[in-house]
């Protein structure tokens, strides 16, 4: 799962006038034109930590909240074998999700203040988990789509200039590799399946195209901080540019499913190499961020009964902790 | 198995099917309950080892329901017998259907399961039965750590806060009903131990109960007094809650009869 182009969203515009130590600015940034990698303990500009902490924090959330539209299908998963790779999937997600908040607290957060932050509503996450899942097939086009658009704008990112953050990528990518190949699995085998498993498809494609597209951020245009963030090799790649790698990629496989893209302007330029496509409703894209998707309001609620529910458990492993630690003592 | 096993005396297929069918579908089952954590469990860590709890008892229900299935005739696969079998033919321990409730409740099901699979795994290494030794060797492996994880909860919960303390000992108290059947023999599971294909369970019985005193002690939790014995799931005669899992279980298989996933 991912981050979108949400480090665009809603953030305090910083600048590189806010760095007081120009002669530290300038080391810094000749390290990473020598793609050097930054490290916790380096010296770096307050608008490049406060960027990663942004980013890394909401890819976290994303993965998260992401368990929770998939988990959705745990229990009804149509075979033991597909229900196996299903709950390994979205235990990887919340592995993933540990091991990004991990790498944000090498920035100088903690985790309790990430998910806090989340909680409040204050915190983004990727907005395609505000959509429902409503079918099995719903579940193929999330790892076919939304994992496959999370690995093009991840595969970048195990080349960000900040090393605990890249090293994070590499791992997850390999994830998420497998994730968009099983999604793509269970897409085929419904498309080559009964009528009933072919509707499933087609519907669900037709809901999570657009969305899988909004992923990618605001266009280039409207976008606040892409400059900045690839200066310092945060980003390698614009939103625009990624989602129409994404496009490229995912229609030819779309069209060996046998099943129609739903977007009517879709068609192959010759003469450019790719393809062109429909206008994004931007105006979408925005509500679901503002949090008016259809899902919202549930993502969020499932998130806080879960940390509502278990604070007592928390509180419990905290003081036996604590007990146990006064007994070691004590028989010292 | 120590208490073994007249060479020679056999047991028909159906009934070794069914023998079978009580350990998978305890499995099965109570992975089923386990799948419903996902996202929701109180801290990402629990999270994932309720995952990976959920995944191994998945993995041994898997192994089991292929060699009863084949071992059955009837061409019935692994999925056959999950999604296709009514409420009366599943044979789990009533224990492994009960509800999560929160998380203490699944932390105490979790860990007289876990004990009890324990127990039974060691033991059907040694069985009469070189296929189900197979299994019972690679799932008393995974079994170890299920009950690390669960003794260790139920140590926290039950020696943490006061809350904790009472939360828990409730937990106990409603589930620990459910235990005796698994270590009642009914005359299936006395054909099995004389066959040597599966441990005496009154044996059985009194090593769970030294297991589950030990870390109950550890947790400072009060054993419950034994209580009638009501459960016959293993025998398909299950609580009210095994038909609302079955009917989540077998949805897709149900509405589209015949499709391949």
């Amino acid at each position: 799962m991912y981050t979108q182009g949400l480090l665009e969203q809603g953030s305090k515009t910083v600048t590189v006038a806010a760095v007081e130590d120009a002669e530290r600015l300038q080391r810094f940034e000749a390290k990473i034109d020598a793609e050097e990698k930054i490290e916790p303990k380096d010296w770096m500009p307050d608008a490049y930590r406060q960027t990663l902490i942004r980013q890394i924090s909401q890819h976290a959330h994303s993965e998260i909240v992401g368990m929770l539209p998939e988990g959705n299908w745990i229990t009804r998963a149509p075979t033991l074998l597909r229900k196996s790779i299903l709950i390994a999937k979205v235990q990887d997600e919340g592995g993933h999700g540990a091991y990004l908040y991990s790498a944000a607290e090498t920035l100088g957060i903690s985790r309790a203040e990430m998910i806090d932050q989340l909680l409040a509503g204050k915190a983004k996450y990727s907005s395609i988990f505000n959509y429902p899942t409503l079918s099995w097939a719903d579940i193929g086009a999330i790892g076919w789509l939304v994992d496959g658009a999370a690995i093009m704008n991840q595969i970048p990112l195990c080349r960000c200039s900040y090393g605990p953050y890249a090293r994070a990528m590499i791992r997850i990518c390999k994830e998420e590799s497998f994730h968009q190949r099983q999604g793509y699995d269970i897409m085929l085998k419904l498309a080559r399946g009964t009528v009933g498993q072919r509707r499933m498809a087609q519907d669900a494609l037709d809901r999570w195209w657009w969305p899988s597209l909004m992923m990618f951020g605001p266009p280039d245009g409207a976008s606040q901080h892409t400059a900045l963030s690839v200066r310092w090799k945060i980003k390698r790649f614009t939103n625009d540019e990624l989602r129409q790698k994404f496009v490229d990629f995912t229609v030819p496989q779309a069209k060996f499913l046998d099943i129609s893209v739903p977007d009517p302007d879709m068609r192959w330029d010759e003469a450019a190499g790719q393809h062109r496509f429909g206008e994004i409703n931007w105006a979408e894209f925005h509500e679901v961020l503002k949090g008016n998707g259809p899902c919202n309001r549930e993502r969020l609620t499932a998130r806080r009964n879960a940390h509502d529910a278990g604070r007592w458990v928390r509180e419990a492993a905290a003081a036996y902790a604590a007990k146990h630690t006064a007994r070691s003592v004590a028989a010292a | 198995m120590s208490a073994r096993a007249d060479a020679g005396v056999t047991v028909a297929v159906p009934d070794r099917v069914r023998h079978l069918l009580r350990i998978a579908d305890t499995s099965l089952v109570l992975a089923q309950r386990l799948g419903e954590w996902v996202g929701h469990g109180p801290a990402i860590e629990e999270d994932l080892g309720l995952a990976n709890t959920a995944l191994d008892l998945l993995g041994q229900a898997r192994l089991l329901l292929a060699y009863a299935g084949e071992l059955e005739g009837r061409g019935r696969s692994e999925d056959a017998l999950a999604f296709l079998r009514e409420e009366a033919d599943f044979l789990n321990a009533t224990l492994a259907e009960q509800p999560n409730g929160d998380f203490g409740d699944t932390i105490v099901r979790q860990f007289l399961i876990d004990a009890y699979q324990l127990e039974l795994y060691e033991q059907l290494m040694t069985s009469a039965d070189p296929r189900l030794a197979e299994i019972a060797a690679k799932a008393v492996k995974e079994t170890r750590y299920h009950l690390r994880f669960s003794s260790a909860w139920l140590v926290r919960l039950g020696d943490g806060t006061a809350e904790s303390h009472g939360r828990v000992q409730g937990s106990l108290d409603r589930l620990w009903p459910f235990t005796r059947e698994l270590f009642d023999a009914d005359n299936l599971d006395r054909a099995i131990a004389v066959a040597g294909i599966g441990p005496q369970l009154a044996a059985l019985g009194a090593a769970w109960s030294a297991r589950v005193d030990a870390v109950l002690a550890e947790a400072m939790l009060r054993r419950p007094a034994a209580s009638p014995y009501r459960w016959y799931g293993k025998q398909g005669l299950h609580s009210e809650h095994l038909g609302y899992l079955l009917a989540d279980l077998q949805h897709l298989q149900r509405t589209h009869a015949g499709a391949s996933w």
